[in-house]
């Protein structure tokens, strides 16, 4: 089947998944990232890489934080950045999907940043562009319905990657809400595609999807298990709807089973690090001593994400 | 008027015929195969060399949103009686829209509508429609079309109330409560993908429900569009038990799985979902040896219904012109002898309904499809009369053309 992220070439003309992309753009967009960290640390934090290309930000659905990340990297790449709130605007009056691109094309848009309820939206994007021949515009997936977000993906691989060094002895667990995580599913693929030999999955049966075994992950009920001799946890957020129907009883009981604790804890590794995609909540996934404390790498991420997203839109713009 | 078709090969599976000759037709009816019959002057000849004869096609479930179109297109795909499910809008749950329909078919003069009645008003699972009256105005049953009777006593007194006046009730088998928030297939596919599932249980559990329920009232049911494995098991227990219960299965479940979605195809979301490979070949192990009928289960959706994402697009296939080479498609992929394959499209739909029709006997409905079994054509939007040009199935060839189509001794289409 043809792959709608790389063009002719077998280069990355999109970003729409981790899955279906070789461990050699993996570690070329990581390997990207961490030339631009020295940007950021600059008093003039800009390349001319994007100069007068435009970036919309198309959020259908909200996102504070992932659309600020997106912007700042888009800015500091010298591009022009657009933020549409589609809520707000178009969707609303009854306007299509597609006519919203259409429309933003005819405005010379030259990479779309897209994020939408819709597991497969950016797909469908994709898909039309090359349809209507527009190979000059690009789309980066910001997070589709429970599908994909592999920018995240990625910028939880530089993190480990940053800590760790490499990949290839490592044990990484992901807790919580596998079921609805689109973040979830784009590490699962990230770790497994750069080599990571042993990927745990911990949480209720109600939160993780049917046959994850066959995406080679394994499948821990219990915390104290699962977290045994790992070198990285990933905690996953735990959306508040989750709790009203019959998943889970309550937030308290969820905690003392899933919930991350210093005691938990103490059963991974000494060295072991502590990743969350944000926001958090304290006290329902995660204990606060353990989200301040000296193993939690929660804001390194967001740090590493800005340079992740450059080299992401930079890489994308350039094939 | 007089016709002979010369020259084809005549396949009229529930006669066992199977053999080279001609098929003569006066009056409306099949008045002979192979010998001219006493009296008979041709008026028209149709030259069916290279071809197959056989009984027209019977759909068990087509919708029609635009009538003229989707009954020519019946027409062009050799079908000569459909099943019209109740869920047009408005719903089908009075008896003067069932007697409109029935007469603007008529009106139109192609393949004969065959309308199912709402079971409920408004489909709502809760009140029963008027079917006495329904039956009256031309319904051959009583339906849910895809919408779950949520209320298991409404249920129980809809199949009471049918058995009263010996009505049979199809249902499509799905739990509502298991299948309400899903948009495929609960297994490897769904959780790759991210999609929400709809479990097998979902189609199990109605199932077992309507079982009882039958063993209980004795009502006739037709379960439509099963989709797994462990529904056909469930059906199968129910026929050695005895129990008045036929099934059908959409022709696409017979060809393609959940794998088909790749990258979020809105052309492979159906309703019930494609299911895995498991289920896909129990299912053609159900068509092939009989347990049951095939059908298009055709739903033509505007193009801006399915350029959208996955979960967004609305679900279902153009059917009623690819029924016939999907079915020989799936008879050559599965080694099922061509009578047989063309039984589960012909005779079988004709028991499920209780038709005399379905077959080539003197004496029976002149409803006939000539078709090239090696006629190979690509399909493109272009290439249907329907309104409907969604399809998974877009670009890819076809073998299997119409030549001609009679109904009721009227030819209605001919290529």
């Amino acid at each position: 089947m043809h792959n709608p992220q790389l063009n002719k070439d077998g280069e990355l003309t999109h970003l729409l998944s981790i899955e279906g992309l070789p461990q050699r753009i993996l570690t070329q967009i990581l390997d990207t990232a961490a030339s631009f960290m020295e940007v950021s640390a600059r008093d003039v934090k800009k390349v001319p890489l994007l100069r007068g290309k435009s970036v919309f930000n198309l959020f259908f659905e909200n996102s504070t934080r992932t659309r600020t990340t997106f912007e700042i990297a888009a800015k500091r790449l010298s591009a022009d950045v657009i933020n549409l709130d589609i809520n707000k605007s178009s969707a609303s009056k009854g306007e299509t999907l597609l006519d919203t691109i259409d429309n933003l094309c005819a405005m010379h848009a030259n990479l779309f940043v897209v994020r939408h309820a819709s597991s497969g939206a950016p797909y469908l994007i994709a898909e039309h562009l090359r349809n209507i021949g527009r190979d000059d515009v690009h789309v980066v997936n910001a997070g589709d319905g429970r599908h994909a977000h592999p920018t995240q993906g990625l910028l939880d691989m530089y993190t480990i990657r940053h800590y760790k060094k490499n990949f290839s002895q490592l044990r990484v667990a992901i807790v919580g809400d596998i079921l609805h995580s689109r973040v979830a599913r784009s590490d699962i693929h990230a770790l497994t595609t750069l080599g990571v030999p042993e990927v745990r999955a911990i949480g209720p049966e109600t939160l993780l999807p049917k046959h994850l075994d066959k995406l080679g992950v394994h499948v821990f009920h219990d915390m104290n298990e699962g977290l045994k001799d790992v070198d990285v946890v990933i905690m996953l957020r735990l959306q508040n709807e989750r709790m009203t129907g019959a998943l889970l009883p309550s937030a308290g009981e969820y905690f003392r089973h899933y919930g991350l604790t210093p005691q938990k804890l103490a059963l991974a590794k000494p060295d072991a690090i502590v990743m969350h995609p944000g926001p958090m909540n304290r006290g329902v996934e995660i204990h606060s001593a353990v989200a301040d404390g000296g193993q939690a790498v929660i804001l390194p991420q967001v740090t590493f994400g800005i340079a992740v997203r450059m080299a992401v839109m930079s890489i994308v713009a350039g094939n | 008027m007089n016709i002979e078709i010369r020259n084809g090969r005549v396949i009229d599976p529930k006669n066992s015929v199977d053999r080279s000759s001609s098929l003569y037709v006066a009056e409306g009816r099949v008045a002979g195969l192979g010998e001219v019959p006493e009296g008979f002057v041709v008026d028209q000849t149709i030259d069916a060399a290279g071809c197959i004869v056989c009984p027209g096609l019977i759909d068990l479930g087509a919708r029609l949103n635009s009538i003229e179109a989707e009954l020519a297109a019946a027409v062009a795909g050799g079908v000569t009686s459909l099943v019209v499910p109740p869920d047009a809008d408005p719903p089908l749950d009075e008896p003067e829209l069932a007697d409109r329909l029935v007469h603007r078919g008529a009106e139109i003069g192609k393949a004969r509508v065959l309308p199912l009645g709402a079971l409920t008003l408004g489909l709502n699972g809760e009140r029963l429609s008027e079917l006495a009256g329904l039956k009256k105005a031309g319904c051959v049953a009583f339906s849910q079309a895809n919408r779950a009777v949520v209320d298991t006593e409404a249920l129980l007194r809809a199949m009471e109330y049918a058995t009263t006046f010996g009505f049979a009730i199809w249902l499509q088998p799905q739990d509502h409560w298991l299948s309400r928030n899903g948009i495929a297939h609960e297994g490897e596919v769904s959780s790759r993908l991210g999609l929400a599932g709809i479990p097998v249980a979902a189609e199990t559990i109605a199932i077992a429900t309507i079982v009882q329920l039958v063993r209980d009232t004795g009502c006739r049911v037709h379960l439509t569009r099963i989709s797994s494995a462990a529904g056909i098991a469930l059906i199968q227990r129910a026929h050695h038990d005895g129990l008045p219960i036929t099934c059908d299965i959409g022709v696409h479940h017979l060809l393609l799985t959940e794998n088909d979605i790749g990258y979020f195809d809105p052309h492979a979301r159906f309703s019930p979902p494609l299911r895995a490979q498991n289920d896909r070949l129990a299912l053609s192990d159900a068509a092939a040896t009989g347990v049951a009928a095939i059908c298009s289960d055709h739903t033509p959706v505007g193009a801006d219904d399915k350029l959208l994402p996955f979960g967004e697009a609305k679900a279902g296939a153009t059917g009623l012109e690819v029924l016939l080479p999907l079915t020989l498609k799936w008879a050559e992929a599965e080694h099922v002898d061509l009578p047989t394959a063309l039984a589960r499209i012909t005779s079988a739909p004709a028991e499920v309904l209780g038709l005399a029709g379905g077959h080539l006997a003197p004496g029976a409905a002149a409803d006939i499809c000539v078709f090239d079994p090696q006629a190979h054509w690509q399909l493109t939007p272009e290439s249907l009369q329907s309104r409907g040009k969604n399809s998974p199935w877009l670009g890819y060839m076809m073998t299997g053309k119409v030549k001609a189509t009679l109904v009721g001794g009227r030819l209605v289409y001919s290529a």
